[in-house]
């Protein structure tokens, strides 16, 4: 086995970088959350399986969306419902026609937004309900009226989901990081680029070590969700636990680093610090993560 | 540490000499690096190396050299030209411990064993042909040595704090474990995952690509932390009894201190961070 990623793999990711970047800037109208979902499906990011990939791919994606602060609904439907749907059902999500989210905890991603909701452990409803407002304003709930269900195909893979938090939470606290980083080489105080000093500095540093230390809990749970391995449901819980609540240290130190600029809404980067709370709260909290891990260490 | 610079930097008749007895288990080196004046400050060092005819003599004073006692040789920084310029005065001798002139001295410290010592040289007499790398070259020497210490050192710390982690549960399987430490034990083991699956990916890059990645230039930092918190939850899990010398934990949390010290402070680490994987301005 090799732990490191492969030329393709890299490759994927540096095009979904790229892409990105380009319909996603940092520079774009926050407040249109276009998601742009059928070329999403031209892409074939709606179905790896299609080309042969599988969700290790799925992963490297998802951090890249997080990298991005991508508003659609990618998570909800491929992280998140997709092991519930049937063959017809992936089609349609393959084809960029539907959009699915998940009803956890009573509170439903994207319900404005989406067709369909997985509910009650393997029902689907078309998405009708109250909108509720998110701390992270690019990702609403709703509260879901359950009418006119239809049972589903498929079962239900939490490690799968929980790792395709932990994923975008990685590539969230890749960008914190990457903004901070930027900053503290091009801003200057008492004629210095304020990396020069170790007071800023070292709080960057420790964000890398995390953001290095996540992605490989990461890249590990997503190869243990790809293969069905026996430690995949530890190996996820301990990936979200760790990514989201790095995504949210390196949001929290990156602000530290912008200084005024970075606790305006002007900056993009409360966008990314919004998303890491939303990824750090949604569906299990890192302690009550820890303490699965910790009932599974000492059973 | 020796061995990789020997090879990245010896002679044939060097690699020849010094090599087999290292594979064999033969021949024990020791680090000559700091010194009382020159610790994360490596180019500073004055332990003074003299041409005179075939042979350099050497005169100073090292420390924090593990084994050192024990050692047969020593990879020793001298100091051999002190007008040229800093990183250019330097030179890198490969010592017989046994030579006339080299006094070891154990160095007690905190847990009160003598795991470090203190190396004098008075009037020391190296061959020429011992040294490795031309002399002024020592700091890129040098620099190779702990650019390997640091490659390959996260395997084995990662390998003892796993050790010490399967130690720690199994005492907490046998008590009742309050929330607080229960949290405390999966964070551990988590951060151990993620320090094992790190060494592994700079593993597969540095398979792949020949040269060390980043992915482990945090390792360490990581892993000296991760080791002193797991002291600390020991005592926690141990409760009333934390306070007296269990004859194993007790020394963890004392040699433990000495982690975020060794083979680079913490400090320097972040410094390198900073500077050569993110780029930052250097700090000084």
């Amino acid at each position: 086995m090799d732990f490191a990623l492969n030329d393709d793999q890299l490759e994927l990711k540096q095009q979904a970088r790229t892409w990105l970047a380009d319909r996603f800037p940092l520079d774009r109208d926050w407040d249109a959350l276009e998601d742009r979902w059928r070329e999403l499906a031209e892409l074939g990011w709606l179905d790896v399986a299609e080309a042969g990939l599988g969700f290790v791919e799925e992963a490297l994606l998802l951090e890249e969306l997080g990298y991005a602060c991508y508003p659609g609904p990618y998570i909800a439907t491929v992280g998140f419902a997709l092991p519930w749907l049937s063959a017809e059902q992936r089609a349609r999500v393959a084809a960029g026609e539907e959009r699915w989210s998940v009803d956890v905890n009573g509170l439903v991603p994207w319900l404005g937004s989406v067709d369909f909701v997985v509910s009650d452990g393997g029902t689907a409803y078309p998405a009708r309900g109250e909108a509720v407002a998110s701390v992270d304003p690019s990702r609403p709930f709703g509260r879901l009226d359950k009418a006119d269900g239809e049972p589903l195909a498929g079962n239900r893979n939490l490690p799968r989901a929980r790792t395709a938090s932990a994923a975008e939470a990685l590539g969230v606290a890749q960008r914190a990081l990457d903004l901070g980083v930027e900053h503290a080489k091009t801003r200057l105080q008492f004629e210095k680029a304020i990396g020069t000093y170790q007071a800023v500095s070292h709080p960057l540093a420790q964000t890398y070590t995390d953001v290095e230390l996540a992605r490989s809990l990461v890249y590990w749970a997503a190869w243990c969700v790809a293969e069905n391995d026996e430690r995949a449901p530890l190996a996820a819980a301990a990936a979200m636990a760790f990514a989201t609540e790095a995504a949210v240290a390196a949001c929290e130190r990156s602000i530290q680093v912008h200084g005024g600029i970075g606790f305006t809404w002007e900056h993009p980067l409360h966008r990314f610090y919004k998303r890491a709370l939303w990824l750090e709260g949604f569906g299990s909290r890192p302690a009550e993560l820890r303490l699965e891990v910790a009932n599974a260490l000492l059973a | 540490m020796a061995g990789p610079t020997i090879i990245a930097h010896g002679t044939e008749e060097q690699k020849a000499r010094y090599l087999r007895p290292i594979l064999a288990a033969e021949e024990i080196w020791c680090q000559g690096f700091s010194e009382p004046d020159a610790g994360s400050d490596l180019a500073a060092v004055r332990t003074r190396a003299e041409r005179r005819g075939d042979v350099y003599v050497v005169n100073g004073q090292k420390v924090w050299s593990s084994f050192a006692h024990i050692a047969e040789r020593c990879i020793l920084v001298t100091q051999s030209d002190p007008d040229a310029p800093r990183y250019q005065n330097l030179t890198y001798l490969l010592v017989d411990m046994h030579a006339p002139g080299v006094e070891v001295r154990p160095l007690r410290q905190i847990t009160g064993e003598a795991e470090f010592n203190e190396i004098f040289f008075s009037e020391v007499q190296v061959p020429v042909e011992n040294r490795l790398g031309e002399e002024g070259e020592g700091w890129q020497v040098a620099m190779t040595t702990l650019l390997h210490e640091r490659a390959t050192l996260g395997f084995a710390l990662t390998a003892t704090l796993d050790a010490a982690f399967g130690r720690l549960l199994e005492e907490a399987r046998e008590r009742e474990v309050d929330p607080r430490v229960r949290e405390g034990l999966a964070r551990e083991w988590i951060e151990l995952q993620a320090l094992r699956y790190t060494n592994y990916r700079a593993l597969g890059t540095y398979k792949r690509t020949g040269v060390p990645g980043p992915e482990g230039s945090g390792v360490k930092l990581r892993w000296s932390e991760a080791n002193q918190r797991l002291t600390k939850l020991a005592r926690e899990l141990r409760g009333p009894e934390g306070i007296l010398d269990d004859g194993w934990w007790n020394h963890q949390q004392l040699r433990s201190r000495g982690n975020t010290i060794e083979a680079g402070t913490s400090e320097v680490l972040r410094n390198i961070i900073s500077e050569r994987v993110l780029g930052l301005p250097r700090s000084r």
